[in-house]
């Protein structure tokens, strides 16, 4: 593994946060502040795909700020993994930017400058996230992210929104100062390592199996942005958010924070070698594959679409924790997989509810049969991301799923292996029904969707987009593929 | 001229306050050039004084007062000795008290016109006091300027309204009660020791068997006296009334400051006098206060949650905020040392910024409770980053200091298995949290819209009309702070990050006195 010490992981984390500066300066010409933005995305895309050609040849490139506390740096390390996560980050939002224009335009909402500002920062934090060295670093970005997603979540300044917010910071601060936080520093002080994530520890002899599943657990909970149970409740109240900010962040880039943490926890922290010898993973297995039936269960009950696709989320988020937890390779590999093959999925859908909304102002799923006709687009890129997310042929969400369950049955875990095939099934049993009535349902009585067009072509073009990547995943998911093998092979 | 830096700490303010005495009364405007003069050079004398303490090998500057020095290896004069823990509390005292005087200016000549000349005399005087107590080496010069500080102390309460003269009084009280057990204290130590000198104190003390009942109450005395003075749970109630209702510019100053002070006397006595092996050893008690400080952490908290006036509420933080130092102090382990010690810091700046916010927040709104932070982002935005930024620091965000000081703690408090000690800090982060974004919140949401109304229809014909955000709306007028208090306070805030960043660097400083000091290593 060739070390190269390099300042572009800086810039591409950068990117965004400077883009915070135009897009204020502007804040009385609209175009000029959306241009800022894009202009932001692009060059924030670019400068990960330099990196990208690096990385695949086995480069690992290497940012150190200063040694924040004695014995460890304040340090970007860009791997296989991070430069997975940064890339579906970074390109997803230059969509999920002109998805916004469309969408805060089409619906006049107030305050659009804020929004684009702390969407600016919400992006650098979630790169800085992906790029950190040790879990401080993580930890410290992480924080950062909570605190600038909670003005966009508490966009409407209404009732709703105050109470979600109240339950968004509360879950995801209370979990991390709780929980991760002694936790880590339990980490530091028992290792005396840097809590790199290269430079694993040897845990044998330290902990004992019920500390080791103390402290799993007290990781795994703590990071409660990926929505395990019950510390899951935060992400449908998230929903009061607006569409763009429940399609890029709470989708795509907070929870998966969250998963990305525990699976740096399980790889980079305590190790699968170590926590395979003590046998305390079953643990975290059994509460993600509870959290994965359960959330798919009440998915089901939801008529507000936005809510069932966060519970759908939650659901997917426990695919995640699951298949790392497993500790076999290819459930690992499956895991890190499902990050982008997810990502492409739902945050079409979060689109695709977005741009029913802002051309029907309908929000609940009852209200929508007979419309697909009049919004075909929307509806069918809606039913291809469906297929991602349950996992059907031709569609990325089938290939991470299939990684995920060869590892089950590598790892002889016959009834967690029957948790993602039932879960697929329930999957199904959610979303059918509602591309199916949308299609060739009749409209309710006294109802009528002549009137209705698609909405403006700044939504539709995204999600059309982001549909066709996730078919597309499915034909050409080589870079994906590769970047995991490097995380897989790198730690054998 | 630089050999003098130490003394010059002194006397800037004794002299500024000699020369108000003298020209303020007739010509009142002259009080307030002449009070910020004297605090910058002492501050001057102070960064002087770090400096020389800095590049002095040993990592002790010594100063004999009027030169009299030693006879037969026995200090005849009173001694400053000045080491990395003295040398960091000067920069802080001197700098907070020179902000403040700036601060000041305007909330002065508003809440006591009559009294300007008063005012600052004593101010002058209580800083004064509580520089020296963090640079003498004399036992009994230390009780002397714990009098002047608090005496001055309870006057500039008492300038205030009605109410702070009664709860001044309750102040004075309590503060002489403690001031005299710390007096017996000193006094037990000067029979066994025959010298008032503490290094000598230190040295004579090593021979004296360790069983010595004198040297026992003598530690006790002087450890409930500091205590009282510190507002220690239970004993903290002449704390939050005396604070909250003293007048803005005595509150910012001595919120921070004097409770800290107090706390520096006694890691002072704890690793300078008795000497750790001693406190920690012989004595026995870690157990026992690092116990009382996590019953004085959870209940300062919970306190702090039920109050809905803003001061109050701050006090009842500042109660546990001494929960977390003197646990920290007492965990027996250099890390909570250095935590104890870095918080010392960094709690002294937090609650420096949030006295001061909520200053300019009731002098603008006149509104004393919880409920003054309403759409504050909206008509006060400057002042809200500087309290935004001070919340994520009590809350303990990093990069703020905040978050620095509770990693040491905790990893202190995990080092030397004391458990309840680490939950107990982590639950009052939790509830700061709750207090701080109650009021972030309450700032976030405005007018119409606090009673959550949504905000569509009119913003959005504005928008349509002008294509502009309506957050290009000009702001609602509530005239914004004057910068003689919007500037100091920034400056702390940036303060609390910089403090963040670099502490590394500071708990470099403070280990020089751990190291020296001996503490012992590890209770695990």
């Amino acid at each position: 593994m060739e070390i190269v010490t390099s300042i572009i992981p800086l810039l591409a984390c950068l990117a965004s946060l400077l883009a915070v500066i135009p897009i204020v300066v502007f804040r009385k010409s609209p175009n000029l502040r959306e241009a800022a933005t894009v202009v932001a995305g692009v060059a924030k895309l670019s400068l990960v795909l330099t990196m990208l050609p690096g990385i695949l040849s086995g480069k690992v490139y290497e940012f150190t700020f200063i040694e924040i506390i004695e014995g460890i740096p304040l340090q970007f390390r860009v791997d296989g993994l991070g430069m997975l996560f940064a890339l579906v980050a970074s390109s997803l939002w230059i969509l999920t930017s002109f998805y916004a224009v469309g969408y805060m335009r089409g619906l006049k909402e107030h305050a659009q400058t804020r929004f684009y500002s702390f969407f600016a920062i919400s992006l650098s934090a979630t790169l800085g996230v992906a790029f950190s060295a040790n879990l401080f670093t993580l930890y410290v970005f992480y924080e950062m992210l909570s605190l600038a997603t909670f003005p966009l979540v508490t966009h409407n300044q209404d009732k709703e929104a105050r109470s979600g917010g109240r339950t968004y910071l509360s879950y995801l601060l209370g979990t991390s100062v709780g929980f991760v936080l002694p936790a880590m520093i339990f980490c530091y002080v028992k290792s005396g390592s840097s809590l790199s994530f290269t430079e694993l520890h040897d845990w044998s002899g330290v902990l004992d199996p019920s500390a080791a599943l103390l402290l799993l657990l007290l990781f795994v909970f703590g990071f409660a942005k990926a929505g395990i149970m019950p510390f899951h409740s935060w992400l449908p109240n998230a929903m009061v958010a607006p569409t763009p900010v429940s399609a890029l962040l709470h989708a795509v880039a907070v929870v998966k924070v969250g998963v990305f943490s525990v699976i740096r926890v399980f790889t980079g922290v305590l190790g699968t070698d170590f926590l395979s010898t003590v046998d305390v993973a079953t643990v975290v297995s059994w509460a993600a594959g509870a959290t994965v039936i359960i959330s798919s269960l009440i998915a089901m009950t939801q008529d507000n679409l936005k809510r069932l696709l966060a519970f759908s989320t939650v659901g997917q988020l426990s695919y995640i924790t699951l298949g790392v937890s497993l500790l076999a390779t290819q459930a690992v590999q499956g895991s890190m997989l499902h990050i982008p093959m997810h990502a492409f999925g739902k945050i079409t859908l979060f689109f695709c509810a977005g741009a029913i909304y802002v051309a029907t102002g309908k929000k609940y799923i009852s209200q929508m049969r007979g419309l697909g006709r009049a919004m075909p687009w929307t509806f069918g890129a809606f039913a291809i991301a469906a297929m991602s997310v349950i996992g059907l042929p031709l569609t990325g969400g089938l290939l991470s799923k299939m990684y995920m369950i060869w590892g089950a049955a590598n790892a002889q875990q016959h009834a967690l292996l029957a948790v993602y095939l039932v879960s697929s099934v329930l999957n199904g049993v959610y979303f059918f029904p509602i591309v199916y009535r949308a299609f060739l349902g009749k409209p309710a009585d006294g109802e009528m969707h002549d009137r209705v067009k698609e909405a403006p072509l700044a939504c539709v073009i995204p999600l059309v987009i982001t549909a066709t990547v996730s078919v597309l995943l499915f034909f050409f998911p080589g870079v994906f593929f590769e970047l995991t093998t490097l995380m897989i092979s790198s730690k054998s | 001229m630089v050999e003098q830096f130490p003394i010059l700490i002194e006397l800037c303010p004794l002299f500024g306050a000699i020369l108000i005495a003298i020209l303020g009364f007739r010509m009142p405007k002259l009080c307030y050039p002449i009070t910020v003069l004297a605090m910058a050079l002492s501050c001057a004398a102070a960064i002087g004084t770090f400096m020389m303490m800095l590049a002095s090998p040993s990592g002790t500057v010594i100063y004999d007062l009027s030169g009299w020095g030693r006879v037969n290896d026995t200090a005849i004069s009173i001694e400053y000795r000045v080491d990395a823990l003295s040398a960091l509390m000067l920069v802080l005292i001197s700098s907070v008290a020179f902000l403040n005087v700036i601060y000041s200016k305007v909330r002065v000549a508003q809440e006591t016109p009559s009294k300007i000349p008063h005012f600052y005399i004593l101010y002058l005087l209580l800083v004064a006091g509580l520089e020296g107590i963090t640079i003498t080496n004399d036992a009994f010069n230390l009780y002397v300027l714990v009098e002047i500080s608090s005496l001055t102390g309870y006057a500039l309460i008492a300038i205030g309204s009605k109410r702070a003269v009664i709860s001044s009084f309750n102040y004075v009280i309590m503060g002489t009660i403690g001031a005299s057990f710390f007096l017996l204290g000193v006094g037990y130590l000067y029979i066994k020791t025959g010298t008032l000198n503490m290094s000598d104190i230190r040295s004579i003390m090593e021979a004296i068997p360790d069983d010595s009942k004198a040297i026992k109450v003598g530690f006790m005395l002087i450890m409930i006296g500091v205590w009282v003075k510190m507002a220690f749970f239970p004993l903290h109630g002449w704390l939050p009334n005396a604070y909250a209702y003293a007048p803005t510019a005595t509150g910012a100053l001595m919120a921070p400051l004097v409770t800290k002070v107090m706390i520096y006397i006694m890691i002072r006595m704890m690793l300078s006098v008795f000497g750790p092996e001693y406190v920690y050893e012989t004595l026995g008690w870690t157990d026992v206060v690092v116990t009382l400080s996590t019953i004085a952490i959870v209940a300062g908290s919970f306190f702090a949650l039920s109050r809905s006036d803003l001061r109050k509420m701050l006090t009842y933080i500042i109660v546990a905020e001494v929960g977390y130092m003197v646990g920290g102090a007492w965990l027996a382990n250099s890390q909570g040392m250095t935590g104890a010690i870095y918080h010392l810091l960094s709690d002294a700046l937090m609650t420096f910024c949030l006295f001061m916010v909520v200053g300019i927040v009731v002098s603008r709104t006149g509104d004393p409770k919880l409920t003054a932070f309403q759409g504050l982002y909206r008509k006060m935005p400057i002042t809200m980053v500087g309290f935004t930024i001070a919340a994520l620091s009590m809350i303990g965000l990093p990069p703020t200091c905040g978050f620095f000081s509770k990693w040491y703690l905790l990893r202190g408090g995990i080092e030397a298995g004391q458990y309840h000690y680490v939950g107990a800090l982590l639950f009052s982060s939790l509830v700061n949290a709750v207090l701080f974004f109650r009021l972030i919140e309450m700032a976030y949401y405005h007018g119409a819209h606090a009673h959550g109304e949504p905000i569509r229809d009119e913003d959005h014909e504005q928008y349509r009309m002008h294509g502009a955000d309506p957050d290009s709306q000009p702001k609602e007028t509530l005239a914004n702070a004057p910068w003689s208090m919007l500037g100091p306070m920034l400056v702390v805030a940036i303060g609390l990050i910089a403090l963040g960043v670099f502490n590394s660097t500071v708990t470099e400083w403070i280990g020089q006195v751990v190291a020296n000091l001996n503490v012992l290593e590890g209770a695990n």
